[in-house]
This record gives C-alpha cells, structure tokens and sequence, in this order.
C-alpha cells in the first residue's frame, strides 16, 4: 500500500523531470535534474521493499535481528545518491550560471559556440 | 570478536585507488605551491603505475584477486575483484593518463594549475581505476560519479566560451546517463535482493523468468550507451570534446568512453551473460549503427579534434558490436580493441595538440606543410593513421582481424561487413587528414612556430612512447593477446572469479 503510494509520487517525479529535461532553457534542465534524482531516491526505496518501523538494530535480549526490521540497504544507497546528486547539481547550477554569464542566452539551442551553426567543410582537393 | 587486519601484500588490490586519492589529496593541499604540483602528480602516476602493472603480475599468476571492505563477509561487504580484464585495463589507463600529464607539463599554463589541474587528473584517475576495480555494481556507480566530477572540473578549466557552450551540453547528459544507471541499479535490487557482481551472476540466473530483467537490462545498456557514446545518444561528444584543453581532450577521448564500455561488458557478461529480452539484437543494431555514422561524421568534419571524437565513436560501435555477438573470441576481440583504441586515440589526440602548438590552427582548411617542418611528426602520425585505420604491420589489424573472423564463423554478415566498410571509411577519413596537414604544400600567409627543445620533448615523447606501444603490439600481438584470451575466457567462465569473491572473508 506505501509502496504503491511512493511509486505513484516517483512516477509523477519522473514525468515532470522528463518534461522539464526535454526543454531548451538549461534553468529547466536544473530543474528536470533535481526532480530526476528525487524520483531516483524514491524509486530505490519503493524497490527496498517498505517493509515495517522496527529500526535495523538487533535487540540486546537476541543475536540476530527480528524478522520485520526496515530495510537498511536502500537507506544507505539512497543516501549516497542523495549526496552525489546534491554535489554534481551544485557543479551543474554554478556551470549553467557561468555560461548564461558568458554566453549570454538560457537557451540551449542558440548556444552555438562550440558546434557552430554553418561550419567549413573540410577541402575537397589539395 | 575480533579478526585481524587483512595484511599490506593483499591490498595490492585498492592500491591503484589509494594512492592517486592520496596524492591527489597532497596536490590541493599544496595548492599554493604551483611549482611542486607537477612534481607531486608525476611521483603519484609512477607509483600507480607501479602498482597497477604489479597488480596485472599478480592476476596473471593468480588468478582473480579479491578483497572484501572491512573483512565482511563477501556479497554484504563492498567487494573489490580483480580479473584480468580489470587489471589489464587499470594498468593501461594509468600508464596513459600518466603520459599525457607529462604532455600537460608544456600544455597547461599557470593558471589551470592553480585551479587544481593536476589533482583532477589525479582524481579522473581514481575514478577510473575504481570502475575497473570494483566488483559490485552499486560501488560502480560511486566511481563513475567520482570520475563524472573530475571530468567536470577538467573540462572547464581555462573558462573559455567554447568551453563553457561544450560542458552544458556534456554535464547535463552525462549526469542523465548516471542516474539512469542508478535507476538501473536501484531496480535491480529490488528484483534480485543484491548489488555484488559474483553473487548476481548466481541470483539472475535463478530469475530468468522474470520479465523485469529486460527492462532493467536495456536500462543499462541506454546508460552505458550515453556514457560510451553509442548512436542514437552519442551526440555529446562531438559537442564537447574538441573544447578543453590538449591534454584534457586527449585523456578524455582515450579513456572515458572506455569506461563505459568496460561497465557494458562486466553487466552483459556478469549480470546478464543471457541478455534477457532483446538486448543483444538491440546492442547489435547499435553497433553497426554507431560504427557507421561514426566514420561518415568523420568524413565530413574539418576540425581535427572533432573528426578525432567521430573516430572515437566509430571504434566503439565496433566494440559493442563485438560485445553483442557474445563469443568469446569477439568478446576478447572487443576487449583488445579496447586497449588498442585507448593507445591510438591518446596518441591522436596528442599529436594533434602539437600540431595546433606549431601550426596555430586545427582545421583542415588552413592546415598544410608540415612534413618541412617535423619530418618525425608526420612519421608518428602516418603510423597512427594505419593504426586507426587498421592496417597491418599495427596494432589495429589484430582486433578488428579478430572480430571478423569471429563474427563470420557466427553468421553475422551483415554487421561484419559492416565493420569492412566502416574501415574503408576511416580510412578515406585520416589518410586525408594526413595528406591535407603534412603532405601538401602549406597554404598561404601560414607560419609553423618550431618548438624548442624542452617543449617538444614533453610533447612529442609521450606520443612517441605511445606510438611506440602500438609498433610492437603490431609486431608482436602474441604478449597482448595472451592477456586478452584470458581475460575474455574468464568472462565466458566466471567460476575462478566468483570463487575469488565469495570465498573471500571469514
């Protein structure tokens, strides 16, 4: 039932982030990457299975943990995609800046410095 | 409870990871001292170098080699395996991610090291060595994104206009490609319950009848594909890799999209070796596709650099198609062209930096005369244009000689054929690139700078050493494809390898 529940919210994430990813204007791409990796954070805890609220700790009175704990793995993956995702969208945020700064458009198809728009064709004879 | 520590001879494993973390670690620390960090960047290549080729031996001898984080036991601890395959790629990465920082000595000016060039090499490195030395899938992920920064921070130093224009367009599909990895990876999970390589390798063959194994398979060979630059989602390549500098250009193009292929092959040979769904026609398809355009794009470019990126892309169209005959005589085929690819594409790429240093330009149009100038220059670059091209005495011939005789003896014509023509293509393509800046007069109002001593010899030399490597791999194939066959045989039968693993550990 949960799991249903984060599924749903993932897939709206996804579809947003896909909308937003398919745009020109590279702030919406920012934006299209942060929901991206939502979705991503949701969809890995979904496929952790949300099983129950009984921390991962094993019991001082047992030796190995009750059957129902939560899952920690996909807490630990999670968490280490969170913080690559926040870093790598921090780098991302400053680049975008720096090239409207420099470029002087938000839009990605008029950035045509690097793949200029008519380039030279290579000679046909010596 | 307590085990003892695992002793220093069997970390031989995570040294290539240690120790350029390390350095890279002294480098920003001494940041203020420009002077010092070539020194530090140098001394730290050397010792993994050292340690990569000691770690080569050891396989070699041994067999795979694994070490489990923290002495857990093996599929819930963090598992570092070390086949041949991953051994013999770590060893060649770093040799050349060594030579071209030696490049980089006359490349790179002030201002770039002082905003840390030399340990972003460094860390790129680390990332790299780690992809090809981790043994679990999730590990492989954190790699790839430490070495997806570094690359980052090296594809914007010196903050030009081209620059900044060609790293929107490659941090923005590279990190889309990352996370869908991690979607891939996340899913997988949730179907298989694990995220070790060995121990995936045993779980998915008990799910074969599991539907979502197809989805999560292409999944990862769409997120592979954007980091290996396969058609259709290539294209970022040629949008941002003639943009930073010399050296930078040159270690990308040789050994980043070598990655992806290596995670290509690990997934379809470790985790899928049965490809569930349509993953090997697809993968197949692709192949031939990006082999194809590939050599077409290069035709048409006048840029070096970016005819250079279209070669890159050509050669791994042929090495997913070996990877998708899954044989494995096309498999080692693949993985040979792997190391010839990263040889021939450094060296290019190098000497393509030099030309710009003496010439003033890269492109095709205002190009020409330089066989007055460096006699040995065009020489160096003529045995690279048979190298790519793939013409004997060098080393090109031997893989692609492998992959059409393999893929003859599978029945794939079409796509072996396939590979003839796009060999016919690059070679119309770099023999004219060749004939156009060396062979003809040059043109009007051209002025070729002649370097001194101290600029050519760390210019020249490392292209040299590495034109070096590929005469003798095409004199003598033999030392390389032994490594190779064993590498590839142990992909066929990971039985030593997941032995390695899961008996690792208490």
């Amino acid at each position: 039932m949960v799991e249903a529940a984060i599924t749903l919210v993932a897939a709206a994430l996804y579809a947003g982030s896909v909308y937003l990813l398919l745009s020109n204007s590279v702030v919406r791409l920012l934006l299209g990457i942060a929901l991206l990796s939502n979705a991503v954070n949701l969809t890995i805890f979904a496929a952790g299975r949300v099983t129950g609220e009984i921390p991962p700790i094993i019991p001082a009175s047992l030796k190995v943990p009750a059957p129902d704990i939560a899952n920690p793995l996909p807490q630990a993956l999670i968490l280490t995609a969170i913080v690559i995702g926040f870093s790598l969208f921090a780098f991302v945020l400053v680049l975008t800046y720096r090239s409207y700064q420099a470029l002087g458009t938000d839009n990605a198809n008029e950035m045509r410095v690097a793949e200029p728009e008519n380039p030279a064709r290579p000679p046909v004879g010596y | 409870m307590q085990q003892p520590p695992t002793d220093l001879g069997n970390w031989l494993v995570v040294w290539p990871i240690i120790i350029p973390l390390l350095t890279a670690a002294l480098g920003i620390m001494a940041r203020a001292r420009i002077g010092w960090q070539p020194v530090i960047a140098l001394a730290g290549f050397a010792a993994t170098a050292i340690m990569s080729v000691a770690l080569l031996a050891a396989v070699s001898a041994n067999g795979p080699l694994a070490l489990t984080m923290s002495n857990w036991p093996a599929p819930f601890g963090i598992t570092f395996a070390v086949d041949m395959l991953g051994a013999l790629l770590a060893s060649v990465a770093t040799l050349v991610a060594g030579l071209v920082t030696v490049y980089s000595l006359h490349d790179v000016d002030t201002a770039a090291r002082r905003h840390g060039f030399y340990p972003l090499m460094l860390m790129l490195l680390v990332g790299i060595n780690g992809s090809f030395l981790t043994g679990d899938i999730f590990n492989l992920y954190v790699w790839f994104e430490v070495m997806l920064i570094a690359s980052f921070g090296l594809i914007i130093i010196g903050g030009s206009k081209e620059q900044l224009d060609g790293a929107i367009k490659y941090c923005f599909i590279s990190l889309l490609g990352t996370t869908l990895f991690l979607i891939a990876t996340g899913l997988l999970y949730g179907v298989a319950g694990t995220l070790n390589m060995a121990d995936l390798y045993r779980t998915v063959q008990t799910l074969s009848a599991d539907t979502s194994l197809a989805i999560i398979a292409t999944l990862y060979a769409l997120a592979f594909g954007i980091k290996a630059a396969a058609f259709p989602v290539f294209f970022w390549l040629p949008a941002s890799y003639h943009t930073p500098k010399f050296a930078v250009s040159a270690v990308f193009a040789g050994l980043l999209t070598k990655v992806g292929v290596y995670a290509l092959i690990r997934t379809f040979t470790m985790v899928f070796p049965q490809g569930p769904g349509m993953v090997f026609e697809i993968l197949t398809v692709v192949g031939v596709a990006t082999m194809l355009i590939g050599a077409m794009g290069a035709l048409a470019q006048n840029e070096l650099r970016r005819m250079l990126g279209y070669l890159v892309i050509s050669g791994i169209g042929m090495m997913i198609l070996g990877l998708a005959l899954h044989t494995p005589q096309t498999i080692a085929a693949t993985i040979f062209y792997a190391v010839h690819s990263i040889l021939v594409i450094t060296a290019l790429y190098l000497m393509v930096g030099t030309i710009s240093r003496m010439a003033g330009t890269t492109r095709l149009s205002e190009l020409g005369g330089l066989y007055s100038a460096s006699p040995m220059l065009a020489g160096l670059f003529l045995v690279l244009v048979f190298a790519v091209a793939g013409f004997p005495p060098f080393s090109g011939l031997w893989p692609k000689l492998i992959l059409v005789s393999g893929g003859f003896s599978e029945g794939a014509y079409w796509s072996t054929s396939a590979v003839l023509l796009t060999s016919v293509l690059v070679t119309i393509a770099v023999g004219r690139a060749w004939g156009l800046v060396f062979w003809r007069p040059a043109p009007a109002g051209q002025s070729i700078q002649i370097l001194d001593r101290a600029t050519w010899r760390t210019m020249v030399w490392p292209a040299a050493l590495l034109v070096g490597a590929i005469v003798l791999i095409g004199f003598f194939p033999v030392m390389l494809f032994d490594l190779v066959a064993t590498a590839s045989l142990s992909l066929a039968d990971p039985s030593a390898y997941i032995g390695a693993v899961l008996g690792s550990g208490p």
